[in-house]
């Protein structure tokens, strides 16, 4: 026996409550201390019950049965009159696992069909925005104010010339611009599409533009204020991140017809 | 409550009246325990003993403090009782108490009411030294003896 010898006799008289005194202050400390000793002390309370479970008698009158219930009927319910016992735990416990696998299943498939959701919705978002600029393209081209700009090179070269073309519509501030030929540009630098107003005003900036590989290029629908009349449409050679005013000289112009 | 009365007053009260002797004082010792086990259901934690073993050193308690006319000594929250054997079908139980007879009855006088005197009379080691007029030591030895011998009979059923 692992147990400290010079405290088994004390152990046995604790554990049927026969200590005393400094005795006991004594064991107490050293069990606070030691495992084995309260391992030993647990299982001689254990044979101690025997004792206890050794008592035969008479079955306690049916007076005593009475007496409790007719108490217990004076008495508030308790909060829950009902014994822990184990198979009813391990009932609980095995009900809270399956709550929580089942929660666990459901919160991840929520979380699928969340995001589905929304990717679902990013997807109508972007459709609905293609085909509303379909149908402004649509709008703008059969406009009835729509005309169109031819823009010419202002000093005429050698075939092929660069060349484009403007659709425009003031009254929904729409414009087209495709161009062709154009000539590439240096490094840091773009075109730059300029709306010539009718009123004299100054030109405004619409829309920078940088050639493809076959000199083409295109603008559709910068940000314009609406119902500008446009006298021409205009392009320079600007910085990259484009100018609020054009950078002469002014490379091709094109005016409405 | 009325079938946990059923099934577990006989233990309890024959705790009780082999310690106090006096079947009144025997009956409100088991009107207090089934009252404490109505008010506290929480108290018994299943996962450290059967009922009837916790419920019978429940029963000793109780009746000693009432025996020795003093307040209880340890709250039945605290009462944990760690048993090897399985006694919760009845039966197991008898067979278990019919060794235990057994084995007391087995046991030199002297120890047996050694063990009796603490255990169901609530006398603490000095107070037996000196009602039987033996030294401490002895008397300690005697107790676990007899303890010992208990457990070797139950672990050898």
């Amino acid at each position: 026996m692992s147990v400290h010898e010079q405290h088994a006799e004390d152990l046995a008289l604790y554990a049927l409550g026969a200590l005393a005194g400094d005795e006991k202050t004594s064991l107490e400390k050293h069990l606070s201390e030691c495992g084995s000793c309260r391992r030993e002390l647990e299982q001689l309370r254990g044979d101690a019950v025997l004792l206890a479970l050794s008592t035969a008698g008479p079955k306690p009158p049916a007076r005593s049965k009475t007496r409790l219930m007719s108490a217990l009927e004076r008495e508030p319910r308790p909060q829950r009159a009902r014994l822990r016992v184990p198979w009813l735990a391990a009932l609980g416990w095995f009900a809270a696992i399956i709550i929580l696998v089942f929660g666990v299943a459901l919160w991840k498939q929520n979380t699928r069909l969340s995001s589905t959701i929304s990717e679902l919705s990013g997807m109508l978002e972007r459709q609905r925005a293609e085909s509303e600029q379909a149908r402004k393209l649509a709008d703008l081209m059969k406009a009835p104010d729509a005309a169109s700009y031819v823009v010419m090179p202002v000093k005429m070269k050698a075939p092929p010339p660069p060349s484009g073309k403007a659709v425009y519509s003031p009254s929904r501030s729409g414009l087209i611009f495709m161009a062709s030929n154009l000539h590439s540009l240096p490094a840091g630098k773009a075109y730059e599409l300029w709306l010539v107003p009718k009123d004299g005003s100054a030109p405004m900036p619409a829309g920078m533009f940088k050639p493809d590989a076959h000199g083409g290029a295109m603008v559709v629908n910068p940000p314009l204020p609406a119902g500008v009349e446009a006298k021409a449409f205009a392009i320079t050679v600007e910085p990259e991140q484009g100018s609020a005013t054009p950078t002469l000289p002014i490379i091709m112009i094109g005016t409405g017809g | 409550m009325a079938e946990l009365y059923d099934r577990y007053s006989s233990v309890v009260y024959a705790v009780a009246l082999r310690v106090l002797g006096d079947t009144s004082a025997a009956e409100d010792v088991l009107q207090e325990i089934f009252m404490q086990l109505w008010r506290n259901p929480g108290a018994f934690d299943a996962g450290r003993g059967n009922l009837a073993p916790w419920l019978a050193v429940i029963a000793r308690n109780r009746a000693v403090d009432a025996l020795r006319k003093r307040r209880p000594q340890v709250d039945i929250e605290d009462t944990v009782v760690s048993v090897e054997p399985d006694m919760a079908a009845e039966a197991d139980r008898g067979r278990i108490a019919e060794k235990v007879r057994a084995v007391l009855k087995e046991l030199p006088p002297a120890q047996r009411s050694a063990l009796e005197m603490a255990y169901f009379e609530g006398y603490s080691h000095s107070e037996i030294a000196e009602k039987t007029g033996e030294p401490l030591g002895t008397i300690k030895t005697r107790i676990r003896a007899g303890l010992m011998q208990l457990r070797k009979a139950v672990e050898a059923r």
